[in-house]
C-alpha cells in the first residue's frame, strides 16, 4: 500500500520536473560543485558563488556523496566557476535526487505508521474502519502539498530532512530514546533550522528518560549513566559532523547564523508577526506623510527581493534578540507542561508542534516554507485528536496558501492551484470522516466553526485578489496571522 | 478474453468516499497540465516545425485574412505551410483563439513574421487554450455519460462471484486514459473537442434527445473530417429507427437538424469553387497510403508485400474503400437490423476499428477515434476495454519518442496501471488463461518499449522498432476487432433468442 503510494506520488513529481525552480536549485548546484572540487577546507570558505554553503556540514557530506553521482549525468554541473548552469541533465538530476532521497520521507511515515499499530494509547474504538486513519496519515504526509510545492517545484530537499524528523519523533514514540536522539541530532546537522524544536527534544528526553518518569523530578531521581549515554550519542553525531573542521569553527558558525547580513523578514515575508508589525508600520508611514507630521526619510523599503536588512521607520526596529526573547516566551510554557506531565509521548509531540509554530510566528528571518516544520509533525496528532484536527485543517488550509507567492510563474497558477484544491478537499473530507463528522450546514466546513468556515472561505476573495487584480503585499499577511496567535495561545 | 464464462450481474457500486470524483477529476486536471509542461510536437525544429506551429498557424491566418481565402492558396496564405485542412468549425476556432492570442501574446499572430513563433507566455497560452476545452467539453462530457449510464450491466465473469465495479474505478479510468492527454496536452492537438461532441452526441442519443444528438455529431464532425469513422453507426442506427418506426416527423426532426448545423457552419463557403476547394483540402487523396508507422494492416503488411510500389495512389485508395467496406459492413448492417444503444455502441468500436485498419491514410493518431467509444462501452465490458487502452496508448510509443515525450507518456502509463491494478486482478483471478495472456501481453509491451529507448537500431532497418511497436499493436488490434464483432452478433443472437422465447 505505502509502497504503492509512493510509487504514485513519484509519478506526479516526474511530471513536475519541467515546473519553475527558484535560486535554490542554482544553490544547490553550487554546492554539489563545492563539496565536489574543492578540499574541505574551502567548503565553508568558498564565496566564488553569492550562494555560500550555509547547511551545517553533515547536509554538505550529503551533496558530497551526491556530486559522485552527478558526475554520470553532465560532470560540467561539479564546476565552481559554472554559475547558473541549468541543463537538462542537471535539472533531471537535480530533480531525480530530490524524488529519490523521499524514501526516507516513506520510512519516517513507515515508522510513525507502526506506531500507531502498536500503541495502546490509542483507542480504536472511535474509527469506523480501523486502519481508516493510518491511510489519511500516509496520504497526507506521502502527498504532501507543501513538500509538492517547495521541493519539488520551488527545489530543496525537505522530504528528505522530514523524514529523518518523522524516523526520530516515531522513535521517542516508541520509547527507543537513544535512536530518537540520534536521528534527531542528525537532523540537526542536516539542516540547523530544526534547532527550534530542540528544545521540546531536550526537555522530554531529560525528564523520561533522566529522571525517572513516573516520580517527581529531584536530583536524587537523575540518572547519571542514562544522561552521559544520551550526551555521548549526541556528541558524537556532532563531533561525526564537525570534527573535520574543528579548525575553522568559527567561520562555520558564522555561515550557519548569518545574524549580520539578514534581516527580520525573508524577500518575501513570511505570514507571521512580524509581517503585521510591518504592515502597521507601513500604514503608519503613510499616515504620517498625509499629515507631514514628520519628514521621515524612507528610502530603504522591505521587500525588495533580495536579502538585505531595512530600518523600520515609525515603530522601534526590531533585533535578533528581541526575537529571541519572545520565542523563548512562547515555547516555554509548553515546555513546561512536557515537564509536569511525563509519560505520554504525544505531549512531547504538540510540545514540538508548538515550538515550532511561535518560533515560526516570532523568530528572526523566517521563511514562508517554514511552516511545513509546523504542520508536518501536527499531521500526526490531527489523525488522533480531533481538537488537534481542527488546527491542523486551519493551519494547512492557510499554510499551503502562503506558499503560493512562492511560485509566481503563470505556468505554476494551474499547478498550484490544483494541488491545492485537491489537498483541501482530500483532508476537509476524509478527516471529518475520521471522526464521523459531516457537515452540518451548508455555511459550515466540517469540524470548523462558522468564523473559521467564513475565514477560509475568504481565501478565495484573496486568491482572485492576488491573480486577477494587482499583487499588493502585506494584505495577504493579515489573514494568516490571527490563526497563528491562536495556536500559540493554545497551550496545553 | 474471448472465454465464454458465465454470465452475471455486475452493478455499478455507487457508495463511495466523500467527494472522490471531485479529486479524480482534479487529478486528471493536474495530470494534463503537468503534460503540458513537456515539450510539443515539433518544439524548435525549424523549419516546419509540427502541430503546434500548424495550430498557432491557423490561428495567424484566419485572424488576418478574409474568410474566402482561408482555404486557397494565394500570397498571403502559403497552403504548403501547414495550410488549413480541417473543416469549417476548427477554422472558427482557431479564429477565436487568435482573437484572445491577440490581446495576451500578440507577436504569435503577426501574419508572416510569426511562422515559428515560440515563447514562454505564448506556449502556456496555447496550453491553456487545449485545458480549458477539454475542461468544458470533454471532462463534463464523460462525468455525464458515466452517471447516466450505471444501472446494471452484463458481464463476463465467474458464477459464483459478483464484482463491484465502483464508480470511482469508472471515473479514474475515463479521466486518466493516457493516449488522449498526451496527444493533446503533450504532442499538442484538440482532439479533446471533437471526441467530447461525440460523447455528448452519444449521452444525448442515450437519452433520445435525435435532434441535439444530430447536432452535436454534425458539430463534432465539422470539428474534425476524421469524425466520419463515427458517422456510419449514428446514419445506421437512425436508419434502423426510421425503418421500424415508420415515423415521418422523426425524418423531417433528423433531417432538418443535420441540414441545419452544416448550412450554419458552412454559411462563408456557400459556392461551388469554394466548397470543392474545401473537399479537396480536408480529403488530401493526395498524400500517401501511410505516414509513419501506423498500427494498421497495410503498415503491417507492406512487410511481405510492397503495396505502395504496385499500385497508383488512386488504385490504392478504391483498393482501400473496398476492403475497408467489407470489413464495416456487416456491422452497420446489424445495427441497421435492430438499433439499440448497447448494439450502436458496439458498432461504434467495430466501425471505426474497420476504419483504422483498412482505410487509406490513417495516422498513429486516429486510434484515438477508437480508443474513445471502447471507453464509453467500459461499464459493459470493463476487462477488454481497460486492455485496449493500454494497447492504444502504446500503439502511440514511437510518437511519444518523436516528441520527447517518453518520460510523461511512461509516468502516465504507470499512474494508468496503477489505478486499474487492482480490479484486473480481481477480475481474473480464477481465469489463469486470462490472467496470463494479459501478462504475456503486458510483458511485450515493456520489452518493445525498453528495445526503443535502450537498443540502436541496426543501420540497415532504421524503422525496425517502429515496426515492431506497430505490429504488436496491430496483431492486438486485429484481435480485439474479432473479440469486439463476436460481442455484436452474440448479443444481436441473444435478442433474437429472447424474442422467440
Amino acid at each position: 500500500m505505502m509502497w504503492t503510494l509512493f510509487l504514485l506520488s513519484s509519478c506526479v513529481k516526474l511530471l513536475l520536473i519541467p515546473s519553475y525552480t527558484s535560486t535554490d536549485f542554482e544553490v544547490h548546484r553550487n554546492w554539489l560543485a563545492i563539496t565536489s572540487s574543492l578540499p574541505l577546507s574551502q567548503w565553508y570558505t568558498d564565496a566564488t558563488s553569492p550562494w555560500t554553503l550555509d547547511y551545517p556540514p553533515l547536509f554538505a557530506f550529503f551533496e558530497y556523496i551526491l556530486s559522485f553521482v552527478a558526475y554520470y549525468f553532465d560532470p560540467l554541473m561539479l564546476d565552481v566557476n559554472n554559475l547558473n548552469y541549468k541543463s537538462d541533465a542537471t535539472l533531471l538530476f537535480q530533480r531525480l535526487s530530490v524524488i529519490f532521497t523521499d524514501i526516507i520521507l516513506l520510512y519516517g511515515v513507515k515508522e510513525c505508521t507502526n506506531y500507531f499499530t502498536q500503541s495502546k494509547i490509542i483507542k480504536p474504538k472511535k474509527w469506523t474502519q480501523p486502519r481508516s486513519h493510518q491511510i489519511v496519515f500516509q496520504i497526507l504526509l506521502i502527498f504532501n502539498t507543501g513538500l509538492f510545492f517547495v521541493d519539488h517545484i520551488h527545489f530543496q530537499y525537505n522530504g528528505f530532512l522530514f523524514g529523518v524528523l518523522l524516523l526520530s519523533m516515531a522513535k521517542i514514540l516508541q520509547g527507543h530514546y537513544y535512536e530518537g536522539a540520534f536521528w534527531f541530532a542528525v537532523l540537526l546537522n542536516l539542516k540547523h533550522i530544526f534547532i527550534y524544536i530542540a528544545p521540546a527534544y531536550f526537555v522530554f528526553l531529560l525528564r523520561n528518560h533522566c529522571f525517572h518518569p513516573n516520580k517527581p523530578a529531584s536530583l536524587s531521581t537523575l540518572s547519571m549513566t542514562k544522561l552521559s549515554k544520551l550526551g555521548a550519542v549526541v556528541v558524537s553525531v556532532f563531533a561525526v559532523s564537525f570534527g573535520p573542521f574543528i579548525g575553522q569553527l568559527p567561520q562555520v558558525l558564522g555561515r550557519l547564523f548569518p545574524f549580520d547580513d539578514r534581516g527580520l523578514c525573508h524577500a518575501y515575508w513570511a505570514p507571521n508577526f512580524w509581517a503585521l508589525y510591518n504592515t502597521v508600520d507601513k500604514a503608519a508611514v503613510v499616515i504620517v506623510k498625509r499629515f507631514d507630521l514628520v519628514s521621515v526619510n524612507v528610502t530603504n523599503t522591505m521587500t525588495r527581493g533580495l536579502v538585505e536588512n531595512s530600518q523600520h521607520v515609525v515603530l522601534p526596529s526590531i533585533s535578533p534578540r528581541v526575537c529571541l526573547v519572545l520565542t523563548l516566551c512562547g515555547i516555554l510554557p509548553c515546555c513546561y507542561k512536557v515537564w509536569k506531565c511525563p509519560g505520554n509521548p504525544l505531549h512531547f509531540v504538540r510540545c514540538l508542534v508548538l515550538c515550532a509554530a511561535t518560533s515560526f510566528v516570532f523568530g528572526w528571518h523566517v521563511h514562508e516554507k517554514a511552516i511545513l516544520l509546523v504542520i508536518i509533525p501536527l499531521t500526526l496528532l490531527a489523525v488522533i485528536w480531533e481538537q488537534e484536527a481542527r488546527f491542523f485543517l486551519l493551519l494547512s488550509t492557510i499554510g499551503y496558501f502562503s506558499l503560493f507567492p512562492l511560485l509566481f510563474r503563470p505556468a505554476e497558477l494551474p499547478t498550484k492551484t490544483i494541488i491545492f484544491l485537491i489537498q483541501c478537499i482530500y483532508s476537509f473530507g476524509h478527516i471529518s470522516l475520521i471522526y464521523q463528522q459531516v457537515s452540518s450546514s451548508f455555511y459550515r466546513l466540517p469540524l470548523l466553526n462558522i468564523v473559521e468556515s467564513l475565514y477560509i472561505c475568504n481565501f478565495v476573495s484573496v486568491y482572485l485578489f492576488d491573480n486577477f487584480f494587482m499583487n499588493l503585499f502585506g494584505l495577504r499577511e493579515k489573514f494568516p496571522f490571527l490563526n497563528l496567535l491562536v495556536i500559540s495561545l493554545y497551550c496545553s | 478474453m474471448g472465454s465464454k464464462g458465465y454470465t452475471n450481474i455486475l452493478t455499478v457500486d455507487k457508495s463511495q468516499l466523500p467527494h472522490s470524483n471531485i479529486i479524480l477529476v482534479l487529478v486528471g486536471l493536474l495530470l494534463r497540465w503537468l503534460t503540458g509542461l513537456h515539450s510539443y510536437s515539433g518544439q524548435g525544429s525549424p523549419p516546419m516545425f509540427g502541430d503546434f506551429e500548424a495550430q498557432r498557424h491557423w490561428m495567424e491566418v484566419t485572424l488576418n485574412l478574409p474568410v474566402d481565402t482561408w482555404y486557397f492558396n494565394t500570397t498571403e496564405n502559403n497552403l504548403l505551410y501547414w495550410g488549413l485542412d480541417y473543416p469549417p468549425l476548427t477554422a472558427y476556432h482557431s479564429l477565436l483563439c487568435g482573437y484572445i492570442a491577440k490581446l495576451l501574446v500578440p507577436d504569435s499572430v503577426q501574419l508572416f513574421t510569426s511562422h515559428g513563433h515560440e515563447s514562454y507566455e505564448h506556449k502556456y497560452f496555447m496550453r491553456l487554450c487545449v485545458f480549458l476545452s477539454d475542461l468544458l467539453i470533454y471532462i463534463p462530457a464523460l462525468l455525464c455519460f458515466f452517471s447516466l449510464e450505471n444501472s446494471t450491466c452484463l458481464v463476463q465473469g465467474k458464477a459464483s462471484k459478483v464484482l463491484f465495479l465502483s464508480q470511482t474505478f469508472v471515473y479514474s479510468v475515463a479521466f486518466l486514459y493516457p493516449g488522449l492527454i498526451l496527444i493533446d496536452h503533450g504532442h499538442f492537438q484538440f482532439n479533446c473537442i471533437s471526441l467530447g461532441l461525440f460523447v455528448w452526441a452519444c449521452l444525448h442519443m442515450s437519452e433520445n434527445n435525435h435532434i441535439l444528438t444530430c447536432v452535436l455529431f454534425c458539430l463534432s464532425l465539422n470539428y474534425k473530417q476524421m469524425e466520419l469513422y463515427h458517422a456510419l453507426p449514428f446514419f445506421f442506427y437512425y436508419l434502423g429507427c426510421l425503418y421500424k418506426t415508420q415515423s415521418i416527423p422523426l425524418l423531417l426532426k433528423l433531417g432538418t437538424s443535420v441540414v441545419a448545423t452544416f448550412t450554419v457552419l458552412w454559411l462563408p463557403f456557400l459556392n461551388m469553387s469554394q466548397l470543392k476547394q474545401i473537399i479537396h483540402r480536408i480529403f488530401p487523396l493526395y498524400r500517401g497510403l501511410f505516414e509513419d508507422k501506423v498500427a494498421n494492416f497495410w503498415c503491417s503488411a507492406n512487410v511481405l508485400y510492397k503495396f505502395k510500389t504496385q499500385f497508383t495512389n488512386d488504385q490504392m485508395a478504391f483498393i482501400c474503400l473496398c476492403v475497408t467496406l467489407v470489413a464495416i459492413l456487416p456491422s452497420c448492417v446489424a445495427l441497421f437490423r435492430s438499433p439499440t444503444f448497447t448494439k450502436f455502441q458496439l458498432s461504434l468500436i467495430n466501425v471505426s476499428l474497420g476504419f483504422f485498419l483498412f482505410s487509406f491514410h490513417v495516422h498513429e493518431k486516429s486510434i484515438l477515434l477508437v480508443a474513445i467509444p471502447v471507453l464509453l462501452y467500459l461499464p459493459k465490458d470493463p476487462f477488454p476495454v481497460v486492455w485496449f487502452l493500454l494497447i492504444s496508448t502504446f500503439s502511440m510509443f514511437d510518437l511519444y519518442v518523436k516528441d520527447q515525450l517518453v518520460m510523461p507518456s511512461l509516468v502516465l502509463m504507470v499512474l494508468f496501471y496503477i489505478s486499474i491494478h487492482h480490479f484486473v486482478t480481481q477480475f481474473c483471478s480464477g481465469h489463469y488463461l486470462l490472467w496470463f495472456s494479459f501478462l504475456i501481453s503486458m510483458f511485450g509491451c515493456i520489452v518493445l518499449m525498453s528495445f526503443s529507448l535502450f537498443l540502436l537500431p541496426p543501420l540497415r532497418y532504421q524503422h525496425l522498432f517502429s515496426l515492431f511497436i506497430s505490429s504488436y499493436s496491430f496483431a492486438h488490434f486485429v484481435l480485439f476487432f474479432v473479440y469486439f464483432y463476436s460481442k455484436q452478433f452474440e448479443l444481436n443472437f441473444k435478442l433474437k433468442h429472447i424474442k422467440t422465447t
